[in-house]
């Protein structure tokens, strides 16, 4: 996945993200908007895009993570839509089945209302298609592992060795015949 | 490096360089034996391999067509993915996590020490403990374990605190950083381990023993080994007099070359291991070869695993360092009172972020599941594996329609739990939880079993003919002079992680094929 666009995403993140959150999810909706409006996308358009961005949000919601990085699960979609023609129209129509359920506009609806709708699509190809996606486009991507504590890659740090692989010091350090001391 | 004739059959042929494979062409090849090795996968070096969890699943992995079936959760969440197992020169060997233990003698006799249990295929294997253990001698001098040969364990790592702490707050007494085929200093060329962190993703310190760099590398600088990377095994040749004569074999280019052979040894594992069997059938084998017996691909095992994550107050950082050296002992015994026979270990263990989120409950989404992952960094975790039932019908089977690249029949593999095996998980996950609860857990998770990594049974040795594919050399009860040399020739599983097994027969093996050339048996 490429990563382009990300400074400008990041502008938009800090400015109307940041401001909507706080002017609850209607503001959200409206963000959500302009944010996939400024995805690089190849072939989804701006509407399925938004949804999947809230969609993808409300499957795997981390409240102190910034929209970007959902933003990265919609690309990581967007680059299985243009491979498949059959999966942009499974994307495609998944959306605007968002929208049937409470004959309201999904990206309108309150979280728990949002939450119900996803709930009764659980078992959908669609649904399974968006789940599956995010659950690698979303922890994969390095720039959310500092969110999570995880550093990735040690070798070329010379690994933990000497970076703190038993740094732990809130127990008692076992006894030398279970854990010998590194030669 | 050697080359050898397609046409010259006087060599053995080696299917598969794994823990299995790759040691007996080295074994081989110290003996003066011609040997061409095919391996399925490329050869890749240690600067080739990636800390990266799903970056190196794409490299590593074997990802071929597979079909699954039965009640195991993987055949839901995981379909088309039964094993999570390598194709690659040195096979799964590059991507398995050290631990190197020896069967307990009773394991050896299961039929005998469990006695008759209904669904199971028990049978006792036909030799025992003391018959192997100059050959585990070996095989733990090759492959540097620690706790053996003088060579000192390997430092605990953070996620191994929780657990030592946790262990012996309820009573465990057995517990330690393993023994494991894993460098706590210089050994055989090889540096100490670095605690990387990344023991799946193939060594980058090349500290963890593997058939890549230690085996293969030896039995090419004999002159008597070809390897033939990318090479993809089809079907055994045979003769009318039922000795088999030969390999065919889709080499890089997909061109389907045909090597002749003296004796040929399958060290697939045991999900192409007996799938190669079945496919070699022809008018005078319509069962596939080795198979008189009908338990060619039966009796599949995986181990009964499962893993336990806590979450505590304070960080724990497990992903740093040796993800397995770490283990509990106390419950691997058989000791029915518990309500299963046989027993488990519980094995440090760790994932990354990005395979946490695929693993930790897989399918799962919403606040539950993002919950723990905001905990990730105050995660320690452990491993179960103990020893599951033989089942006649977990195993595997050519699917009736689908075909993979080279038009053959792809595997299936059907599994269900026995019922001990659910029994042991229960019990095991209960003593996971009370560890961590012992040192202050807030949450605890029962994670279900990955993809299958210990895969074993399916070519399973007998002293009958009628009741397994293979002796206890592993040679073919059909064809003296095709033999089983990985982990498919196990007639149970124990509860120990099986690579130690493995090398083990495999040296033992090669001392009996060579005994059976010299004497022209074979």
């Amino acid at each position: 996945m490429t990563r382009k666009g990300m400074n400008r995403r990041q502008f938009l993140q800090g400015s109307a993200l940041a401001t909507a959150a706080a002017l609850g999810s209607g503001a959200l909706a409206g963000a959500a908007r302009a944010l996939a409006a400024e995805l690089e996308l190849s072939t989804l358009d701006p509407k399925t895009a938004a949804g999947l961005l809230v969609m993808t949000r409300r499957i795997y919601p981390h409240d102190t993570l910034a929209d970007q990085y959902y933003g990265g699960v919609v690309e990581a979609l967007d680059e299985a839509a243009k491979a498949d023609p059959a999966v942009a129209a499974l994307l495609k129509d998944g959306v605007a089945g968002l929208d049937l359920p409470m004959e309201m506009a999904f990206l309108e609806l309150s979280e728990g209302n949002q939450l119900k709708v996803l709930t009764g699509l659980a078992g959908t190809p669609f649904f399974q298609k968006v789940r599956g996606t995010a659950v690698v486009a979303l922890y994969n991507n390095e720039l959310v592992w500092r969110h999570f504590g995880y550093e990735g890659a040690s070798f070329p740090y010379g690994g933990y060795l000497h970076r703190g692989f038993d740094d732990l010091a809130w127990l008692p350090q076992p006894p030398e015949d279970a854990s010998p001391k590194a030669e | 490096m050697a080359t050898y004739d397609l046409t010259d059959d006087s060599v053995v042929v080696i299917i598969g360089s794994g823990a299995g494979g790759g040691t007996l062409a080295n074994e081989l090849c110290q003996k003066g034996v011609p040997v061409v090795l095919l391996e399925a996968g490329h050869r890749y070096t240690i600067d080739d391999f990636h800390n990266n969890e799903w970056e190196a699943f794409g490299q590593l992995s074997w990802l071929d067509k597979r079909t699954t079936s039965g009640t195991w959760r993987v055949a839901h969440d995981f379909a088309g993915l039964p094993a999570w197992i390598c194709k690659t020169v040195g096979g799964s060997t590059v991507h398995w996590a050290g631990a190197s233990l020896r069967l307990q003698a009773h394991e050896f006799k299961t039929r005998t020490t469990y006695g008759e249990m209904e669904g199971a295929n028990l049978l006792d294997w036909p030799l025992d403990l003391a018959e192997l253990e100059p050959y585990y001698a070996r095989a733990e001098d090759k492959m540097g374990v620690t706790r053996t040969n003088g060579i000192p364990g390997l430092p605990g790592n953070n996620n191994f605190k929780v657990m030592y702490e946790g262990a012996t707050r309820i009573g465990y007494k057995q517990v330690h950083t393993g023994r494991m085929a894993i460098n706590s200093r210089p050994r055989d060329g090889r540096g100490s381990c670095l605690q990387l962190g990344f023991c799946f993703q193939g060594c980058k310190s090349g500290a963890k023993w593997s058939t890549l760099y230690t085996e293969i590398p030896k039995a090419e600088a004999t002159g008597k080994l070809e390897l033939r990377p990318q090479c993809q095994a089809l079907q055994i040749q045979h003769g009318p007099d039922g000795k088999v004569t030969g390999v065919l074999y889709a080499d890089k280019d997909g061109q389907q070359q045909v090597q002749k052979a003296r004796a040929v040894a399958v060290a697939g594992n045991s999900i192409e291991s007996p799938r190669l069997l079945l496919n070699s059938a022809t008018s005078q084998y319509p069962d596939g070869l080795a198979n008189s017996s009908g338990q060619v691909g039966r009796n599949y095992m995986r181990h009964t695993t499962g893993s336990v994550y806590a979450v505590f107050d304070r960080p724990v950082n497990m992903y740093r360092g040796t993800t397995m050296a770490g283990i509990i002992q106390d419950e691997a015994g058989h000791d029915p009172s518990r309500g299963f026979a046989g027993g488990y270990e519980m094995e440090t263990l760790s994932l990354g972020l990005p395979f946490m989120a695929a693993f930790l409950d897989p399918g799962a989404w919403g606040r539950e599941f993002t919950d723990a992952m905001d905990h990730y960094d105050h995660m320690a975790g452990m491993w179960i594996v103990g020893e599951d039932m033989p089942r006649g019908e977990n195993g595997v089977t050519l699917h009736a329609t689908e075909k993979d690249q080279f038009g053959l029949p792809v595997p299936n593999v059907n599994f269900d739990d026995h019922h001990n095996d659910e029994a042991m998980r229960n019990h095991a996950y209960k003593q996971g939880r009370a560890v961590y609860e012992a040192v202050g857990a807030t949450r605890v998770y029962e994670v279900p079993p990955y993809p299958s990594t210990h895969n074993l049974g399916t070519c399973r040795m007998s002293e009958k003919a009628r009741d397994g594919v293979c002796n206890k050399w592993g040679q073919t009860h059909d064809h003296a002079n095709l033999f089983i040399s990985d982990g498919s020739q196990f007639t149970t599983g124990g509860a120990e992680n099986p690579t130690l097994t493995i090398v083990t027969l495999a040296i033992r093996q090669a001392e009996y094929i060579t005994d059976q050339m010299g004497k022209n048996a074979i």
